[in-house]
């Protein structure tokens, strides 16, 4: 396990030193910064003299430490909008409403999806199956900020039910987490479905039915229990897609988060803004997937030995 | 082969599929208008079948006038076309790095595996809004940014594929016979792993259709003018309370197109490769 664990935290340390390296290099690429610091009548000098303090007459690798230095200070640079406030100041400040709307969605997720995959994989063929897909195909096949649209439209401007956007009550939060959650309840659905199928055959299930224990509690609770092992698999792209996806629905919900940050930062090309939270957003999902990994190895012992 | 087209699973979608490739590849003799020509007398139009509509337009027009049904003909166009390019260029560098690592093995196998999994593990759609930024919209960049999302799967596939028969008979045969390797991998290999890569590509038509649109949706797509659907969406949006069919209908394309090729990638990958079938997808 030990070994494992190590491994893992090896991979995830590359993967965010790339995604460091990407960054930091396509920062370097969104024009002349010093341009911006001279006037009109600076000397070459002058240029010089900004360049040397900015640090940008060192080379490339040395001025990546130096970015990496500071990153690791949770110094992010600033926003170039407004007070100039410090890009991490603002991502603390968004989080927690991104938080509390990717945790509702996925609170849903499973509270709707995982009877309905446990419902499809028991009635396998009738009605309840073919509209249970229906669902899944459908929250697959549609693009989430369309949803959001829609769902406002419907049920903010034509039938005055919710608000059409921001942030506060509980009510904010029907319209946006019923949008993210859409596409994890298809995949919960399907994930839940396909191993109840397969676990509705084993021997051990043949057993607790020959021992007369009631359908419902093999369903339930023998059936269900091992079920859930692929969706725990799946937890970091299910969290991945509501990363992705909260730039898109916060955008169109003016939701206070860190997806609207983003989407505010690219309207004014911000670039300090967009960098730090493309790096923390990347932070997370990589985080994220590495706790299921672990989570995973841990309830399932062959992943441990067995895979890689 | 042909029965498969009898199985109404793969010939309804494969129907509508086909017709989306009909009006994107004849987009221009199609739309009744210029997807770029926009006129003030004929600003915000409903759609013909609304009270005050007019046949000229079926569609109705949008903010500067111009025909919504021209510019959703050749939204398909700008969509389909960076479907086609992204799958080419991810499906051929994925596959062929695919084949090499498992043709080849050894050391080669493994950087290129730990590659795979190495961008299988990050926010790939976050990589292209920092593209989208430094680089601006541009055609181009999205096929660019798409390709490096997908190539991974292919990969991936295209090794585990090759692992299956390289070590049957007539692999063994080629080699003795002395052919180069790069000619067995050519003429023997990809002919036998091009099945389940294709099925996959069908999979990843629709993840490339609503990422193209997430990224004309957020402004780092195509940009305007061009009539993405994305982009058309975006525009729609401020006029959701008084003209919602410039939201709904270019909406309403992507869902089609993508319900389409999506069910017909799932029942393609039941009857040829079952395997596939069993992923919950993800964009």
């Amino acid at each position: 396990m030990l070994s494992f664990i190590s491994k893992r935290f090896g991979e995830m340390a590359v993967a965010l030193l790339l995604m460091s390296v990407v960054v930091f290099l396509l920062g370097r690429m969104t024009g002349d910064p010093v341009a911006l610091l001279l006037s009109d009548y600076s000397t070459p000098q002058d240029r010089a003299r900004v360049e040397q303090e900015l640090g940008l007459d060192r080379p490339l690798v040395e001025q990546y430490g130096a970015f990496i230095v500071n990153v690791l200070k949770g110094e992010l640079g600033n926003s170039i909008m407004g007070d100039q406030s410090p890009a991490a100041d603002l991502i603390l400040e968004r989080f927690p409403a991104s938080l509390q709307l990717a945790g509702v969605a996925l609170l849903i997720s499973f509270l709707i999806g995982v009877p309905l995959g446990v419902v499809a994989a028991t009635h396998r063929g009738k009605t309840l199956d073919v509209a249970a897909r229906l669902v899944a195909l459908i929250g697959q096949s549609v693009p989430i900020f369309w949803l959001g649209i829609m769902l406002m439209y419907f049920f903010s401007v034509r039938l005055h039910l919710l608000p059409t956007s921001g942030y506060g009550t509980a009510a904010h939060f029907v319209l946006p987490a019923a949008t993210m959650s859409l596409f994890t309840i298809a995949a919960v659905t399907r994930l839940v479905r396909a191993s109840m199928v397969d676990i509705l055959n084993a021997e051990y299930i043949k057993l607790a039915r020959i021992k007369g224990l009631s359908e419902s509690v093999v369903i339930w609770k023998h059936a269900l229990r091992n079920s859930l092992i692929p969706v725990l698999t799946f937890m970091g792209s299910f969290f991945a897609n509501m990363i992705t996806g909260a730039v898109v629905i916060e955008t169109v919900f003016a939701w206070p988060g860190i997806g609207r940050l983003a989407y505010e930062a690219i309207l004014n090309r911000d670039f300090p803004v967009i960098q730090a939270v493309v790096l923390f957003m990347t932070a997370l999902f990589i985080g994220a997937n590495l706790v299921v990994d672990l989570l995973y190895a841990w309830v399932d012992p062959r992943i441990r030995y067995g895979r890689r | 082969m042909l029965s498969m087209f009898r199985n109404p699973a793969i010939a309804i979608p494969g129907a509508v599929s086909l017709f989306m490739v009909c009006i994107a590849l004849f987009a221009p003799v199609l739309a009744p208008f210029d997807p770029l020509a926009g006129s003030l007398e004929a600003r915000l139009l409903p759609p013909a079948w609304e009270a005050n509509g007019d046949m000229a337009h079926l569609l109705g027009t949008d903010r500067m006038g111009r025909d919504v049904l021209s510019r959703l003909i050749h939204g398909a166009q700008i969509s389909l076309s960076v479907v086609a390019l992204a799958l080419l260029i991810a499906g051929s560098i994925g596959s062929a790095l695919g084949i090499v690592a498992g043709y080849v093995g050894g050391l080669t196998e493994a950087l290129l595996m730990r590659l795979v999994d190495l961008a299988l593990s990050l926010p790939i759609i976050l990589i292209a809004l920092l593209f989208g930024v430094v680089f601006g919209p541009d055609f181009g960049n999205i096929v660019i940014i798409i390709s490096l999302v997908l190539w991974s799967q292919f990969a991936r596939m295209a090794r585990s594929e090759t692992l299956k028969i390289k070590n049957s008979e007539f692999i063994d045969l080629a080699r003795t016979a002395g052919l180069h390797p790069i000619a067995i991998m050519v003429r023997h290999i990809v002919p036998n792993v091009a099945g389940p890569l294709i099925v996959l590509a069908t999979l990843q038509v629709g993840t490339v259709i609503i990422i193209e649109a997430s990224l004309s949706f957020l402004g780092v797509g195509v940009p305007p003018p061009t009539p993405a659907w994305g982009s058309m969406i975006a525009e729609g949006r401020s006029y959701i309370v008084s003209e919602p069919w410039l939201c709904i209908i270019p909406g309403l394309a992507i869902l089609i197109t993508v319900l389409a090729v999506n069910m017909l990638g799932d029942a393609l990958a039941e009857t040829l490769n079952p395997e596939l079938a069993r992923r919950p997808g993800g964009h």
